[in-house]
């Protein structure tokens, strides 16, 4: 079947099985490889993207049910100068990351947290996160990076290509 | 994990959707947001030669008053029941068990209607919709008919809805200011329940204590004919046949239905009843 | 000022946080166009004979290349146990012929054009498999009634030690003996494992996968398959974590070149998660008994130690892990006398690997919960019998009754530090007035010091190479053989060069995992890397200054000894005449300016510290949540500190994660319960608090950068603290143990088994 979605902005149209996985589409369609897969239950959000304003987890998203949708993945963040998203810049700052493989989903639903609430709690943060596992960090500097990104303004809680990310 | 093969359709109607479930019968599965349904799929648990995606027919999401009832359209999202108005006004227990599904994505996809068809026992919705009472409004080729919720799940994974019938709305009773509660118990956030209970207006429903939820029917009783919230939760697990897995014995599951039953009425009760 | 001890930003993120880490599965590589995607069919019986394996269908189906089974490769010798202790027999074929062993054991491989193909093609292999009595559990393997390996009449796979003399507790006023329990974990690290691999004209083979160290990795590879390791050319692509389980390389890598091969196609191998939960190792998985006597003035006289370890179906890594456990047995204590002694067993599970801290954790675990089990006994603080046995203050090598020689220590220091930050008097009182108050929600407070081996000689020789080179455009390389996957390595080791050449790290390019390129090398695992490859670093640094000083010394005309680094200019000059000199940059216009060198230590070094956890149980339903961990870590000097609070958070994480919540789990035919991460219960955020720190430095002499192993020391304190802190919580009840993972149900069950107990 055909699909004709908006990713980062760019309008495109596939032919695809309508099996195929949201993030199987990203990845191997358009070529997006920043959005990872790291279960089959939609458990730890590794896949995290935003569609139509939403966070989502595309491993549990048919390309075909978004067929028509706005996309934002971690590639479409940062400015066409390559300046950081103020959620990239903190995940920077506050060494939110270390792996890097839960990041691009964690990144997006940390957008959603902040869009969610603009000066989450410790605790408010870490129930937003609740569907986003890392291995790596403990959290703790995940927290950290989100409540600093929400503190520098409502930028955080929003992707560009003018979709804020709504509740 | 991937699904097996399948046909996919997108009805823009609910007529064109009951066509399209008479045309495929039991071959065809309905696809709202999809959480319930597509992990079972890529777990190749379901396979489905057709699914029948609704999620594009206009006018299945709302939370509106109907007289004495909230109407819900079956493809509601659970965050928009978490953060309807009129839902917090009128059924407060609604939005608030749904701010307990899962995490924000899957809250962010998934629709009241998928969760009442689904039919797992351990559902947080269908337990509060079960204390609430209400029905399941469903349509089919011959028109609608609503079931009530008490009648609705038959088993797990299993319920009264036909084959060929789609749900279009949930309605319940507006509760207003009447005391209610929703107490989960997981040992991570956002898992399914070990065991939950709802309460609501003396009424009390159980997830994960059956095949399918279930009333408190002994605790319902007995605080119907005055016993205290403390001898009244601990009938709680009567009627009810748990099963056992990694997280609970049945033992440990119905003794967490007797505790749960008894903080949630109490927290219905504002907390008078725990220090009487 | 050095930038040596500054919270640098790492160099690594930008790209990972705008395009993303390039992992095994995101290779787009022209030597892999056309690829094709093996998917493995996987025993769902976890002891059977192999009675018949049915690809016919599989075969017919769309996108099939080719099906392979036992029968279709039998040239394929099977896999050694690789350990010179093991028995012979206990050898793993690459597919299964006659038996299966666990479920996940390898029975057929589908070779698809794209991977949706593989995993229809998958459910059309039918596989007949004829169930045998299971062995589950050490004590079933022990019993050696029902064999793994018939031809190796037993399940023992290992035996070290033997019991402690009859005489060994005589004398003690108090001997507390239990029997614990180091659950079975699962790494999982978020990127699953992946291999891809393609054959070259030249006849060389290069194969990309996710691994803790290319040079270990190539090497298995090429002794499995039999090459000439020549020939076998291996690159690590960016890796989303390892904690142990991606130490050198799984045979479904070396099977994904074979298989490339063998049809003439570069084949590429993801695998999902939930055959990452079967395939991959699990860690721990020791039955401990533990036994502690002495004084009821809270001298401890005697400890004893003895292990029952799981190796799973087929002994890998974990075999060896005990000794460990063994070496660590004495701990932080100056316990007079210590024995350990540990036996390995088969069983019908996946292999035990090595898993962040690896053998470590085990060790430290048993002694903490004993020191607390005997300080109960005795009715003492367990913060005042910590401090009683403890061994005091040292800087000069201290050997222990179990055989390991400390580096430096102060542990009391350590615990003293760790009890004033939680404000360990005020949480007593609290404690004290919530039990006077028989409050539902009851406090835990849990102690935990430890020391471990960090940098130890895992068979390849403690010590790492590095290359460094300046360019003449003013930027640097490091080439080095340790093998980041989330420790920040490519800042850390810049920081190095960094530091003595004055270059800036932004300028200095690290890379790793090329066996081409970088044919010597550790790896990153055992907390090495930099007491190892960063002090190899640091030392090329120094041989890079002396090389230039000779060029430099030669084109100023100047005697080499009046040649000092300018770190404003990266260069050269002239002792007390700023500007005189030349840079590094332009001292490699005319020939390459560049190093190889190799750091070799002269032993490991002893990391440790004390943690104190606060939990609050819910004495009604059994629910323990962890609401403090306050954690002093000392591993020496730190280089970067950002990224070494970054490797504490983690593994506290990981502690508080196995105290509290996760464990593999079979059920009684040896079918896994925890195959998803629905089932499998990795914490996540909602379970942990935010984490105390507190910093402590004691300087190592045995590595010029002073450091001591910093990655698995978070998990090794947090663990016990943990778990002591639940039992406390409850001790008041009548509860004196509670096996991990504290769970709901067993706190809720140990609560009444207690009150029973308490009113028989």
């Amino acid at each position: 079947m055909k699909v004709t979605l908006t990713v980062n902005g760019q309008q495109r149209s596939d032919e695809v099985e309508p099996r195929l996985l949201l993030a199987h589409y990203l990845r191997d369609t358009c070529g997006l490889k920043a959005t990872n897969i790291g279960c089959d239950t939609t458990s730890c959000g590794a896949c995290t993207v935003v569609v139509d304003g939403l966070t989502v987890k595309s491993c549990t998203v048919l390309a075909a049910q978004a067929d028509g949708s706005q996309v934002t993945t971690l590639e479409g963040l940062a400015g066409p100068d390559g300046e950081l998203h103020p959620m990239q810049k903190a995940f920077r700052e506050e060494h939110g990351l270390q792996c890097g493989f839960c990041t691009p989903g964690m990144v997006m639903a940390a957008i959603g947290v902040v869009a969610d609430n603009p000066d989450p709690s410790d605790r408010e943060v870490r129930e937003g996160l609740e569907g986003n596992l890392c291995r790596c960090t403990g959290y703790h500097n995940i927290v950290r990076a989100v409540q600093s990104a929400a503190k520098a303004g409502p930028a955080a809680g929003q992707v560009p290509q003018s979709q804020e990310v709504a509740r | 994990m991937i699904p097996g093969p399948f046909d996919y359709v997108r009805p823009t109607s609910v007529e064109e959707a009951i066509a399209a479930l008479v045309e495929h019968g039991d071959d065809a599965k309905v696809m709202a947001g999809g959480h319930s349904l597509l992990p079972i799929m890529k777990l190749r648990l379901a396979m489905p030669a057709v699914v029948i995606d609704i999620s594009r027919i206009p006018g299945m999401s709302y939370v509106r008053v109907e007289g004495d009832e909230v109407a819900i359209g079956a493809g509601t999202r659970h965050h928009q029941l978490e953060h309807d108005e009129v839902a917090r006004a009128e059924v407060p227990i609604l939005p608030y068990t749904a701010s307990q599904v899962g995490d924000p994505q899957v809250r962010h996809r998934g629709t009241i209607g998928g969760t009442v068809a689904h039919s797992d026992p351990a559902s947080d919705l269908p337990t509060a919709l079960l204390a609430l009472g209400g029905t399941v409004v469903v349509q089919g080729p011959n028109g609608r008919r609503s079931i009530p919720v008490t009648e609705f799940w038959q088993g797990f994974f299993e319920t009264a809805l036909a084959e060929d019938e789609l749900i279009i709305e949930i309605r319940v009773p507006r509760t207003g200011s009447a005391g209610w509660a929703y107490e989960k118990f997981t040992r991570r956030a956002n898992d399914w329940p070990i065991v939950a209970a709802a309460a609501v207006d003396g009424r009390v429903a159980l997830a994960n204590m059956a095949g399918t939820v279930v009333r408190a029917t002994a605790t319902e009783e007995a605080l119907a004919r005055g016993a205290s919230i403390a001898e009244a939760a601990a009938l709680a697990d009567q009627g009810t046949s748990p099963g056992a897995d990694m997280h609970a014995d049945q033992e440990y599951r119905r003794h967490l239905a007797r505790l749960l039953t008894r903080r949630a009425l109490e927290k219905a009760a504002g907390g008078a009843a725990a220090a009487a | 000022m050095s930038i040596l001890g500054t919270r640098v930003v790492r160099t690594e993120d930008p790209l990972f946080l705008t395009r993303g880490a390039t992992y095994t599965d995101d290779l787009v590589d022209d030597r892999l166009t056309g690829a094709l995607h093996a998917t493995f069919i996987r025993s769902q019986v976890a002891h059977g004979r192999v009675l018949s394996v049915d690809a016919s269908a599989a075969r017919e189906a769309p996108g099939v290349v080719a099906v392979y089974t036992a029968e279709d490769c039998p040239d394929l010798a099977p896999l050694p146990a690789g350990l010179p202790m093991v028995p012979p027999a206990m050898q793993r074929p690459w597919l299964a012929t006659d038996k299966v062993r666990f479920v996940g054991d390898i029975v057929a491989v589908v070779l698809t054009e794209d991977r949706y193909q593989g995993e229809d093609a998958a459910e059309l292999v039918s596989v007949d498999i004829d169930p045998l009595p299971t062995v589950v559990s050490t004590a079933d393997a022990a019993k050696d009634e029902v064999l793994l390996f018939e031809e190796a009449g037993t399940n023992v796979a290992a035996v070290f030690g033997g019991p402690p003399p009859e005489d060994f507790f005589s004398g003690c006023e108090v001997v507390v003996r239990q029997a614990v329990k180091n659950q079975r974990v699962a790494p999982v690290p978020l990127e699953t494992r992946a291999a891809a691999a393609a054959w070259g004209e030249d006849g060389r083979v290069t194969i990309w996968c996710t691994n803790q160290g290319a040079q270990q990795a190539k090497g298995e590879i090429a002794g499995w398959l039999g090459l000439d390791p020549a020939l076998v050319h291996l690159v690590t692509p960016d890796v989303g974590g390892g904690f142990g389980a991606k130490i050198g390389a799984d045979p479904e890598y070396a099977f994904v070149a074979w298989l490339a091969q063998r049809v003439g196609r570069p084949v590429r191998w993801t695998e999902n998660r939930s055959e990452n939960l079967l395939g991959m190792l699990h860690g721990r998985g020791q039955d401990q008994l533990v036994t502690i006597g002495g004084r009821r003035d809270g001298t401890v006289e005697a400890y004893a130690i003895h292990v029952d370890q799981e190796a799973g179906a087929y002994p890998r890594v974990g075999v060896i892990l005990p000794t460990l456990t063994m070496l660590m047995a004495a701990a932080t204590y100056a316990f007079p006398k210590v024995h350990a002694s540990a036996r390995v067993l088969v069983n019908n599970a996946t292999s035990i690997g090595a898993y962040r801290g690896a053998g470590r954790p085990e060790a430290t675990a048993a002694v903490e919960r004993a020191v607390d089990m005997f300080a109960a006994e005795i009715g003492m603080d367990p913060a005042e019998v910590r401090r009683k046995n403890l061994v005091p203050p040292f800087h000069e090598p201290h050997t222990t009754p179990s055989g390991a020689t400390y580096d430096s220590g102060e542990y009391v220091v350590a615990l003293e530090k760790a009890l004033e930050a939680a404000g360990y008097q005020e949480l007593r009182a609290e404690q004290a007035r919530r039990r006077e108050a028989g409050e539902v929600k009851q406090l835990g407070i849990g102690l935990s010091t430890y020391v471990e081996i960090t940098g130890a000689d895992t068979g390849l020789g403690a010590a790492e190479s590095a290359e460094l080179e300046v360019h003449p455009d003013g930027t640097a390389t490091v080439l080095t053989g340790t093998s980041p996957h989330g420790q920040g390595h490519a800042t850390a080791w810049a920081m190095l060069a960094s530091d003595q050449l004055g270059i800036p790290v932004e300028k200095i390019t690290v890379l790793h995992g090329d066996t081409d390129r970088i044919p010597r090398g550790g790896g990153t695992m055992g907390s090495r890397s930099l007491q190892q490859g960063g002090a190899a670093v640091h030392q090329a640094a120094t041989e890079l200054i002396e090389l230039a000083r000779q060029r430099a010394a030669e084109q100023l005309e100047a005697d080499p000894s009046d040649l000092e680094v300018d770190l404003t200019a990266a260069g050269l000059s002239v002792r007390g005449t700023p500007g005189s000199g030349i840079t590094f940059a332009q001292l490699a216009e005319k020939e390459p300016l560049v190093v190889q060198t190799r750091f070799e230590a002269a032993a490991p070094t002893f990391p440790f510290g004390a943690h104190v956890a606060v939990v609050e149980v819910d004495t009604e339903s059994g629910k323990a949540e962890l609401q403090r961990l306050v954690a002093v870590d000392d591993a020496g000097i730190i280089v970067n500190p950002l990224l070494a609070e970054g490797q504490r958070h983690g593994g506290f994480a990981q502690g508080v994660a196995q105290a509290l919540l996760e464990e593999v789990l079979y059920d009684a035919d040896g079918n896994p319960q925890t195959s998803t991460l629905a089932d499998y219960p990795f914490v996540s955020p909602t379970e942990l608090p935010s984490f105390e720190l507190v910093d402590m430095a004691t300087p190592t002499p045995i590595n010029p950068l002073g450091a001591k192993g910093i990655g698995e020391a978070g998990t090794i304190g947090s663990t016990p603290a943990v778990h002591n802190a639940v039992i406390d919580a409850v001790a008041h009840l009548g509860v004196r143990h509670i096996d991990m993972p504290t769970t709901p149900m067993k706190v809720w069950r140990a609560i009444q088994q207690a009150q029973q107990e308490g009113t028989n």
